[in-house]
């Protein structure tokens, strides 16, 4: 028995939401807000976050940010061994050849291969997955962009970014971001990326947490989907740029006058590490969520282990910002189906209230993405969270307020793809509140640049989420997006400047990662964990306990 | 997340493989805390991977109930949310001839399901240069001249985990209606699998991304709002207020931040704020 596709165990307490709907629907007509927090209280609702528990987190003891206090889930790749030896690679001999590398196979990594090739470069992408499989792919909620100048300008993008990111974040970088949005929305429109517009041309656009002008443009509640496709297609159009998928990198090369110069890559279905010389590389290899920092769930697609920030560190690259690590409020606790997907903030953008057991509003929907999560927890810890039968407890989401908001209809249309989920597992949407909790979403920080993309290596370019200093402590809705394609673009365009002007040729050289793992073993670090991790093992401990193979014989395992 | 967790240790790129055992036990300092195992009570029930028979826990979607087996997926596992098209999946009941289609990452499995992945499906993509095209769409049928071998079968309509009208929108096409063709396949997450079926040898999904292409950059009015905004940008408009923000204390920067006016949730297009100095 279910009730509106639920669970019966559910009944009551969805009845509450019920209850509690029509009054609540009067206010949000009347355009009556639940009080935004004060800064002094989001300060003191930051301690349920998980970032500030002291326990999650340690010193790293070795590298270019030694004592830097991040999440042990990536102390752990950093203090480990490299996946090859070293001494073994002969860098000699050279299977690939290019003028710009790219590492990752996202929005932010086609987008620079895109624009390396208009700058002239012969581009060799080396994706982990198939080109496309990226968090890129999965943005649902929309795009940032002052494009409205009657109401909107650089100026209050910037105030907003700032504000998001607890105002920590790198000036230089924000300044270029907010200047170049709304060229880089030109920039798609002009591919052929289908933007929600008016009849008129004019692009649609709505609030997201933290913004004070409606300035987030989106493509249906498929904003990433489409931009992903849009880019990867253009990519497939260029002679100039190749792809290699299924061949992540798992060491950055260096030569004799210190330039990065290309990769060790891994061919996953054969188990060759094959060597490809450039002459500058794009580190685009995007974010972390698979490493499940805290027990979390994520949101993010399977390749996103942290990859580039093991190889970037051990070259030399400082971290930034990498203490703290974005939780999207809305993640889906129930169904067990869709445990952790994420659920776009455009429902909360466009009305949808969020409620405790009682279906009493506790929070503005709005308030920044760290404010708001933690905000749950805390009504979770308070005992004020609805429980499910799989022992996890959450909040609603109301989403049928938006039908009656915006008309019959609006949730079909505007959410499809969520909607067509739940519809598969029996649940109408439009009809029935979504059952949410924080859920691991985004790398705040990461690899330490600057507002031409470049690090402290030279010839080593860094675009997308695995770079730092952009979003502060906290990233606002749809500032991912727009971070792929205004860096993407810088990274690009650099690296092939970089490649054609300055590159230097010289002897490919492993000497780092051999000085990383002696630090390693100086620092009294004795470990078996290799990284980067390239991809996350869900074996159950059944399996494992009977994969007793003693030594591997050749490739059969 | 999947059905059990375990502790962590750097996957081998091995498929479907055993792997290495645990090097001999090292003395470690602090780790990660070992997540929770999540403890199913959950019924067995059987399916069939490939042919081969496993007992998994119901419940689970044919992606964890694979990984429940002992698989580790390299290919047929992208972003497990449904939308990069990475793990097409086909199968049949037994006593049902009707082939059945599925996303491994959103489909939960059923009793004696025979279940095979797709990972990969070829298919013929023109190139162009995208430039080049306007919105005739006699470009479309040169460059896809196969899309009048189309023989109507709906087979590709039917293969669509998506639930795209794949056949009207191939319909659209050839009727020049590059605008219909585009709105209809707007959910399209290229999986291929209408293209492992199709009759007459279409691949749907690259005529599909470039009627999408010419309808965005060709048909639909091109942002003039925009357009200005990027003229204003690069005449150097707000260079100076936003140096000025570069370079000013926190504390006066948070004063700007809160007294910034905010657009109300209900505000129309036509909302103007009051203070227009930093327009």
């Amino acid at each position: 028995m279910s009730y509106l596709g639920y669970p019966d165990f559910f009944e009551p307490y969805i009845k509450k939401v019920e209850q509690t709907r029509p009054a609540r629907v009067e206010k949000r007509k009347k355009g009556e807000e639940f009080p935004f927090m004060s800064l002094q209280e989001r300060q003191e609702m930051l301690k349920y976050h998980p970032d500030y528990k002291e326990e999650g987190r340690r010193e790293i003891k070795i590298g270019p940010s030694k004592g830097y206090k991040i999440a042990h889930e990536f102390v752990d790749l950093l203090e480990a061994r490299s996946r090859v030896d070293p001494d073994k690679v002969d860098l000699t001999r050279v299977d690939y050849d290019t003028d710009v590398l790219v590492i990752g196979g996202g929005g932010a990594a086609t987008i620079a291969a895109l624009v390396a090739d208009e700058n002239g470069a012969q581009v060799l992408m080396a994706t982990k997955l198939r080109h496309g499989d990226a968090n890129t792919m999965m943005a649902e909620g929309g795009i940032q962009g002052a494009s409205k100048g009657g109401k909107d300008s650089p100026y209050y993008h910037y105030l907003d970014v700032m504000g998001g990111g607890h105002f920590k974040n790198d000036p230089d970088i924000v300044a270029t971001f907010v200047k170049q949005a709304p060229d880089a929305l030109q920039w798609l429109e002009s591919l052929g990326v289908m933007f929600s517009k008016f009849p008129d041309g004019r692009l649609e656009a709505m609030h997201g947490g933290g913004t004070c002008r409606k300035r987030m443009h989106y493509c249906a509640d498929l904003s990433g989907m489409e931009i992903m496709r849009t880019v990867r297609d253009e990519a497939r159009n260029r002679k100039n740029i190749k792809v290699l998928e299924f061949s992540p990198a798992v060491e950055l090369i260096l030569n004799e006058h210190r330039q990065c110069a290309g990769a060790v890559l891994y061919n996953m279905e054969t188990e060759e590490y094959l060597v490809a010389r450039a002459k500058a590389v794009i580190l685009a290899t995007g974010g972390a969520g698979r490493l499940h920092v805290q027990g979390f769930m994520t949101t993010n697609h399977y390749g996103a282990t942290a990859d580039g920030i093991v190889l970037g560190y051990r070259a030399g690259v400082p971290l930034s910002f990498l203490h703290t690590v974005q939780y999207h409020p809305t993640g889906v606790v129930f169904p067990e189906q869709i445990e952790g997907w994420l659920i776009t903030e455009r429902f909360r953008s466009e009305g949808a209230d969020v409620l405790n057991v009682d279906g009493e509003k506790f929070v503005n929907e709005r308030e920044p993405r760290d404010v708001e999560s933690a905000r749950f927890i805390k009504e979770c810890l308070d005992g004020r969270g609805i429980p499910t039968p799989t022992g996890k407890v959450g909040v609603w989401l109301d989403s049928p307020m938006l039908d009656i908001l915006h008309g019959e209809g609006r949730v079909r249309t505007a959410f499809v793809g969520k909607w067509k989920v739940y519809n598969r597992l029996g649940i109408d949407i439009s009809k029935a509140p979504m059952l949410v909790y924080p859920t691991l979403h985004y790398q705040n920080g990461g690899l330490k640049d600057n507002a031409e993309c470049e690090t402290a290596v030279l010839g080593l370019y860094v675009a997308g989420e695995v770079t730092g200093g952009l979003h502060g402590e906290n990233r606002l809705m749809g500032n991912s997006l727009m971070d792929i394609v205004v860096f993407g673009r810088i990274a690009g365009k650099n690296a092939a400047i970089f490649a054609r002007e300055k590159a230097k040729d010289g002897e490919l050289t492993l000497k780092h990662v051999k000085a990383y793992l002696k630090e390693l073993k100086e620092a009294g670090i004795v470990t078996d964990r290799v990284a980067p991790m390239l991809l996350p093992d869900y074996t159950t401990a059944e399996v494992k306990e009977k994969q007793l193979t003693v030594s591997y014989l050749g490739t059969l395992r | 997340m999947s059905a059990k967790q375990t502790k962590r240790k750097p996957a081998t790129a091995a498929r479907h493989r055993a792997r290495k055992p645990a090097a001999t036990a090292v003395k470690e300092e602090k780790k990660a805390p070992v997540r929770e195992e999540k403890k199913i009570a959950a019924k067995l029930i059987p399916i069939y991977i490939m042919g081969k028979r496993y007992e998994i826990p119901e419940g689970l979607t044919i992606m964890k109930a694979m990984e429940y087996a002992g698989y580790i997926l390299i290919r047929g596992c992208g972003c497990r949310g449904g939308t990069c098209g990475a793990c097409g999946t086909v199968y049949r009941k037994p006593g049902d001839y009707k082939l059945q289609v599925a996303l491994a990452c959103q489909k939960t499995v059923e009793p004696d399901m025979y279940i095979a992945q797709i990972p990969f499906f070829p298919a013929n993509r023109a190139a162009y240069e995208f430039a080049g095209l306007t919105a005739a769409p006699e470009e479309i049928f040169k460059l896809y001249p196969e899309l009048f071998r189309c023989v109507a079968c709906n087979s590709c309509t039917k293969a669509c985990p998506q639930g795209i009208e794949v056949m009207d929108t191939i319909s659209a096409l050839k009727q020049g209606n590059i605008t219909g063709a585009a709105q209809l396949s707007f959910d399209c997450i290229q999986c291929g699998l209408c293209t492992s079926r199709c009759f007459g040898e279409l691949a749907q999904y690259h005529m599909f991304q470039l009627a999408r292409r010419i309808y965005g950059a060709r048909i639909v009015p091109r942002a003039e709002h925009l357009a200005g905004m990027v003229k204003a940008v690069n005449e150097g408009k707000y260079d100076r207020m936003l140096d000025q923000l570069k370079r000013i204390k926190e504390d006066e920067l948070k004063r700007l931040y809160q007294e910034r006016e905010v657009e109300p949730m209900g505000a129309g297009e036509d909302w103007k704020p009051k203070d227009t100095t930093y327009l």
